[in-house]
């Protein structure tokens, strides 16, 4: 009886296992796992992979930087049998030992949302063009700044981050003023740029970045800013100065809380990015690879962007608010 | 000769204001808007948050404790009080409170592990560090919140003072750092302090229990941090989940920029004020230079090597 029993179970065991093994095992990995960006690719990973059937399993470094955390659970997705992970990497250049070690053993790596760096490193990337979307802000910044001379503060990530560089190089060539291309990691400064400060991409940093610009120089008219926590920042400081209604925000990214900020009038203009349509891509990917063993078509794959204005400008394409909810990522 | 010595404050103290001085001096001359009340009051409220914490961090170093958690309790702290005004509606007196009680609970929990379980309060202040972290993400959901009510945000307001704008927090701290400077002076507790930072064991034989008076800097501390909160909240107007990651090592610089010993039961909790001050120095006149964040980093390292050689040297020149 007792015998009967452990070989029903055994059996159970193996069938259930069967099926475990049938069932595609892809590796999501990113930054943090409190960036509300991430936290959204996560969701949107995991809502495509329950429609595939697939299993996802997630990870993240950390801290925004932390490559020895993405590596650790790269290992760990690898002996866990995910035949893909996606990545978005902290450290474009670190993290390629593991990426190599993985696609030495048959593993698809997909990056999302960052290159590595050289961007040839993993089978493909899904993500935002970062020059265009700086390129985007700039030129609605130039129609709706209407000729009118201008006194720029850039309120920056931080120094080397080549998602910082594009966004900043970009929105500089929307203007019209003189850049970088898309590849240059340095920060281009022209004579209209009169202060530039690193933010951190946080509220508070970016407050306190745009305090010391207005000290440096108070007739500052366009703030650009690397994304919409350090615009929030930047708003509060042009408030407290009582400068907020002169002074035009332009942003990038897209959260509803950013959004949110353009209805109100707080950022002129916003470039929203697709965190979801990355995951759903790259599921889709995974899923593909495991039935068919066909990897996805190699390069760079734009997951579009969109500008995001309360007011439209003459000749600048935009999108408004209602439409940058829809699409938003964060809590609506 | 002996007596004018005697007078003058050691050199660990002096150190910080001379760094001061000098920053001051190549910012002044180097960019035309460095001197004016209106900055300087600027740099003095983008130091409050670290220059609060930093009192509570003060007092727990100079029992030869150290707090890691700090930056973390502040920011579970500002979630704690803006999502009970916000998801509870309650009257935002009751919500700061919750907020400082709460911050006020992690330190006394972190004073019973370094007091009650004997472990040494680097590691205690790490394992709460990530607790605090992690509780604030869930708590939070890692979203902002957004909806403030008016009360939380007064501190962050500002008064004309001579061409100046004040803020009210920025008051409030240094109505901080002087009652607590008094108290640690003058009064037989706050010696205590002092006492258990230089000889736990001799305090003891004087009978003075050592662990209830380093359980009660580590609850004060906790009540700091929540008053840090509020700050924080009252700067940038929202509760943020992601504040507090590097507030505990700025905290840490603050004070031993300020000349007080890492070994314990020395040091004037002035000189953390003065210590915050130095940083938000740095990265206001550098950043009218228009000169890279990195470089402030640069300084800051090298300020704090020179301050704990500073240090180490009285030290073994017998002080």
């Amino acid at each position: 009886m007792q015998l009967k029993h452990a070989t029903l179970l055994a059996a159970l065991m193996a069938a259930g296992l069967a099926q475990a093994q049938s069932q595609p095992v892809i590796g999501l990995i990113t930054k943090t796992e409190t960036n509300p960006f991430f936290v959204k690719m996560k969701e949107g990973a995991t809502e495509a992979a329950k429609a595939k059937g697939a299993k996802l399993l997630s990870g993240a470094g950390k801290a925004d930087g932390d490559n020895a955390g993405q590596v650790t659970a790269m290992e760990n997705m690898i002996a866990a049998g995910a035949k893909t992970i996606l990545i978005t990497p902290s450290d474009s250049k670190a993290i390629i030992p593991a990426i190599k070690k993985a696609q030495e053993k048959g593993v698809q790596v997909i990056a999302l949302d960052s290159p590595t760096d050289p961007a040839e490193a993993t089978d493909a990337l899904f993500a935002t063009d970062n020059y265009k979307a700086g390129v985007l802000i700039g030129q609605y910044a130039k129609a709706a700044m209407g000729g009118k001379p201008v006194k720029i503060a850039t309120l920056d990530l931080f120094p080397g981050h080549p998602v910082g560089a594009q966004r900043h190089n970009g929105f500089l060539q929307g203007f019209g003023l003189q850049s970088f291309d898309a590849k240059n990691n340095e920060l281009a400064k022209p004579a209209e740029v009169v202060c530039m400060a690193d933010s951190f991409g946080d509220r508070a940093k970016g407050q306190t970045a745009m305090e010391n610009c207005l000290q440096k120089n108070p007739d500052i008219n366009l703030v650009y800013t690397i994304n919409e926590p350090a615009a929030a920042g930047a708003f509060n400081a042009l408030q407290k100065a009582g400068k907020d209604k002169g002074v035009m925000i332009v942003s990038v990214d897209g959260g509803c809380d950013g959004v949110k900020d353009v209805a109100a009038g707080k950022i002129a203009a916003t470039s929203q990015q697709y965190p979801l349509k990355m995951a759903s891509m790259g599921v889709e990917a995974g899923v593909e690879y495991a039935k068919s063993g066909k990897k996805v078509k190699a390069g760079y794959t734009d997951t579009g962007v969109t500008l995001i204005a309360s007011k439209p400008v003459a000749g600048v394409d935009s999108k408004d608010t209602k439409v940058g909810m829809d699409l938003c990522w964060g809590k609506k | 000769m002996d007596t004018l010595k005697s007078k003058l404050p050691p050199i660990g103290q002096l150190g910080p204001f001379i760094a001061l001085l000098i920053a001051c001096v190549i910012f002044g001359l180097t960019t035309d808007r460095f001197f004016s009340g209106e900055n300087f009051s600027l740099i003095l409220q983008q130091v409050m948050v670290v220059g609060v914490i930093a009192i509570g961090q003060t007092l727990i170093i100079l029992t030869a404790g150290i707090d890691l958690s700090c930056g973390m309790i502040m920011a579970l702290g500002s979630i704690v009080m803006t999502k009970i005004a916000a998801d509870l509606g309650l009257p935002a007196p009751v919500a700061i409170l919750a907020g400082i009680g709460v911050t006020t609970l992690f330190g006394l929990l972190n004073g019973l592990l370094v007091t009650r379980v004997k472990l040494p309060p680097f590691i205690v202040t790490l394992g709460v560090f990530n607790i605090a972290f992690a509780i604030t993400q869930l708590y939070s959901g890692s979203q902002t919140v957004t909806e403030v009510p008016a009360l939380m945000t007064w501190l962050g307001g500002t008064f004309p003072l001579g061409g100046a704008n004040v803020a009210y927090g920025t008051v409030l701290m240094i109505l901080l750092y002087l009652g607590v400077w008094f108290w640690l002076r003058e009064t037989p507790s706050g010696r205590h302090v002092y006492a258990v930072g230089n000889n736990p064991e001799a305090t003891r034989l004087v009978g003075i229990p050592p662990e209830r008076v380093i359980l009660g800097v580590y609850a004060l501390s906790g009540v700091f941090y929540g008053i840090a909160s509020l700050l924080a909240v009252a700067r940038t107007g929202v509760g943020d989940p992601n504040a507090g990651q590097t507030e505990a090592l700025d905290a840490i610089t603050a004070v031993v920029l300020g000349g007080t010993s890492l070994f314990g039961g020395r040091g004037v909790v002035l000189g953390s004020l003065i210590g915050a001050v130095v940083v938000g120095v740095l990265r206001n006149g550098l950043t009218l230079m228009g000169v890279s964040s990195v470089y402030q980093v640069l300084i800051t390292g090298i300020l704090v090597i020179l301050a704990v050689t500073v240090d180490q040297l009285s030290r073994k020149g017998g002080r």
